[in-house]
């Protein structure tokens, strides 16, 4: 479990490695999402993240037509575009963290393929890697479409993370779980972003399916929320990602403090439930 | 009125609006942008319309319904009192005649057609004018499926007979508060929708917009405008085909149908946008809606609000093919202003006896103009398409004038 250096110099696999390394002590893993630019001072939200055991962070970078978001997200992205946030300043603020104590913690941006392509997939990626970006989720980029930036991400450190979904038939899985870099994003359920009452029954089908096929690490996200839902999808996954219940908290006024108390009874559920299945 | 002779120009290269596109792709536009949870159900949608329209039974039971319910074929008018007034000769296609008033019938007819074959009882559509959403509570009506149509609500606003027509007809209207409050959020929300309804649902897109294989479904559901009117046009013209084929262009459906009756003749086809909603004349490369294309965006890489007084031009960008088209110099995309397209409806109301839908009234605007300004050669023979009929603006227009 020896991740020393993340910022800004993170080494291609290092998210992979990272997260590999965490799962194989039998830890379940736990990716909190924030909107990048939301608050002045947002990068606090990922210092409150790692104090709380984060695995790793997840940072959008909001977009004016989040099509795979629901209302949570969409008004985090709204109020972060109106606050002037963009890719470069969200990067700049990352930028400032690495002259700061470590986090410990591997960085992965998500956002909309038309944000990768408005800079060009060279440049996008170049800037991420010198913010000390480690990971790329591209929801609208599905894996036959990934072949312009599979390359040019690798070639600049950047893991490529892709996502699959419970409509997704085996055989494309399998290509899926083999092309994603860093771990592989399993879609709980056929929605879209946001919270939801119980852990879907899809959630451990589709795991299962991805299991068949590869060893990488598997995150589940979409409708996690709850510790009863983190400890319902360890039991299929290698652990979370927490968007909108995270972000519904900072829409209503959160603070860091208030994120970590959030997660830590998550964290707890997490590393209570180990008998995974291999 | 005096014949020009024809200019001969080099015919495009094969395969230009003919079948589908590999990969979804118009050079480098189109492809399948679309979240890993629609990729299936976008891969079922183009199957099953690959087999459809291969399959003579399919191609009848949609040319029937398109005779008895929607009145096809539409009549070619020629525009004789504006013509005389213009200096051109100027021949209306009238999608404006259809039943349910715009060319949107053509190709919801055909959706819906496909969705009861795939085993569909439900549409999903978005509507920026009213028109496809119309259109689509019309055809789900006919076919007994049900509709639910994502509206923005500025446009709810503004289209209130519209909104009303598809109430009336059993439709669900759901209200869109995001964003922009129209036709761009109202798509976005029709999407996010799908996502968790792609097993009774079929997304009836109303443009050549959206991921594979929208863009080339649709043109291929309107061609049926082209077609007809290339018919039309051998029939009625000296020369056989207009030296210029003209078209209003939001997402850009009517004008794709038009162009592809003439994507292989000499004639120029022209696409007008509003100047608000300028996605083939100014937009920037992109990705939106599950398409790659040209699309209106601020220095970030943000999708900017289109602004056009005809809802159905208020979208941010083009159809894949368009951009395509312009890139290899088949078509030309040029834009008029608010004002011109108000102007240009008065102008045909009173010259013809036609009240046009504000979005057809911006291709009209464009041939007055170009007959002033000699870009229309006197005599010149100009294809226009009317792709709709203006009782939806009838509230935007009481204002204005
Ligand atoms: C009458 C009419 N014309 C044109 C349009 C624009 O759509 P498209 O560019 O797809 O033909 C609309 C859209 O609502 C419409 O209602």
């Amino acid at each position: 479990m020896t991740y020393p250096r993340t910022n800004p110099a993170v080494a291609a696999g290092a998210v992979e490695r990272h997260l590999r390394a965490r799962r194989d002590v039998g830890r379940g893993l736990l990716m909190p999402y924030v909107t990048g630019g939301i608050t002045p001072g947002w990068t606090d939200y990922l210092r409150a993240f790692a104090a709380a055991g984060a695995d790793a962070i997840e940072v959008g970078l909001p977009f004016s037509d989040p099509t795979l978001d629901g209302v949570t997200i969409q008004q985090a992205s709204d109020a972060a575009l109106a606050r002037g946030a963009s890719t470069r300043r969200i990067l700049a603020d990352l930028s400032e963290l690495s002259g700061l104590p470590d986090l410990g913690v591997p960085l992965v941006v998500s956002t909309y393929y038309n944000l990768v392509l408005h800079d060009g997939p060279e440049a996008f990626c170049a800037a991420l890697r010198r913010a000390g970006v480690g990971g790329l989720i591209v929801p609208d980029l599905p894996v036959h479409e990934a072949d312009e930036l599979t390359g040019v991400a690798e070639g600049a450190g950047i893991e490529l993370v892709l996502l699959a979904s419970p409509a997704t038939p085996q055989p494309r899985l399998a290509e899926i779980s083999a092309r994603s870099r860093g771990f592989v994003y399993a879609v709980s359920l056929m929605g879209t972003t946001g919270e939801r009452a119980a852990l879907a029954a899809s959630a451990a089908e589709l795991t299962g399916r991805i299991r068949r096929v590869t060893d990488r690490p598997v995150l589940l996200g979409f409708g996690i929320s709850t510790p009863d839902q983190a400890r319902g999808a360890r039991r299929h996954a290698d652990g979370v990602v927490v968007g909108a219940a995270v972000m519904r908290r900072v829409l209503d006024g959160a603070g860091p403090d208030d994120l970590r108390a959030f997660l830590a009874p998550l964290r707890q559920a997490l590393d209570q439930e180990c008998d995974r299945p291999r | 009125m005096r014949e020009v002779p024809l200019r001969r120009e080099p015919v495009p290269p094969d395969g230009v609006m003919g079948g589908p596109p590999a990969r979804g792709r118009f050079g480098e536009y189109g492809g399948r942008y679309a979240p890993e949870s629609l990729v299936e159900a976008c891969r079922e949608v183009g199957e099953a319309f690959r087999e459809a329209w291969a399959d003579p039974g399919f191609r009848g039971a949609l040319a029937r319904l398109l005779a008895v319910h929607a009145g096809r074929p539409t009549p070619l008018t020629p525009a004789l009192r504006l013509s005389e007034e213009l200096g051109v000769r100027l021949y209306l296609k009238r999608e404006d005649l259809t039943h349910t008033g715009s060319h949107k019938i053509n190709n919801v007819l055909g959706q819906a057609l496909l969705a009861t074959r795939m085993g569909r009882r439900r549409l999903i559509a978005e509507t920026g004018a009213g028109q496809h959403g119309v259109a689509t509570a019309t055809a789900a009506a006919l076919l007994g499926l049900e509709a639910t149509v994502f509206m923005g609500e500025r446009d709810i606003e503004r289209q209130a007979l519209n909104v009303f027509r598809m109430r009336m007809l059993g439709a669900e209207v759901v209200p869109v508060i995001t964003g922009s409050r129209t036709l761009k959020d109202a798509t976005s929300e029709a999407m996010r929708h799908w996502v968790g309804a792609t097993g009774d649902s079929h997304y009836c897109i109303g443009s050549v917009v959206g991921p594979d294989p929208y863009p080339w479904m649709v043109r291929e559901l309107q061609r049926v405008i082209g077609d007809e009117a290339r018919a039309q046009c051998a029939a009625e013209l000296r020369t056989g085909v207009p030296d210029h084929v003209v078209a209003c262009v939001g997402g850009g459906s009517n004008a794709a149908g038009t162009f592809a009756g003439f994507a292989d003749t000499p004639a120029r086809l022209v696409g007008v946008e509003a100047e608000g909603g300028a996605g083939a004349a100014r937009g920037r490369l992109g990705v939106l809606h599950g398409c790659r294309s040209l699309f209106l965006q601020d220095g970030d890489g943000q999708i900017t609000q289109a602004h056009s007084i005809a809802a159905g031009l208020d979208y941010p960008g083009v159809g894949p093919e368009h951009a395509h088209l312009r890139d290899l110099g088949r078509a030309r995309y040029v834009t008029v202003t608010d004002d011109e397209a108000v102007r240009a409806a008065v102008r045909l109301a009173r010259t013809e006896g036609i009240v046009p839908a504000l979005e057809s009234a911006h291709a009209l605007a464009w041939v007055i103009r170009a007959a002033g300004d000699g870009e229309l050669p006197a005599g010149s023979t100009v294809l226009m398409t009317l792709s709709g009929r203006g009782d939806k603006d009838v509230s935007t227009l009481k204002e204005l004038l």
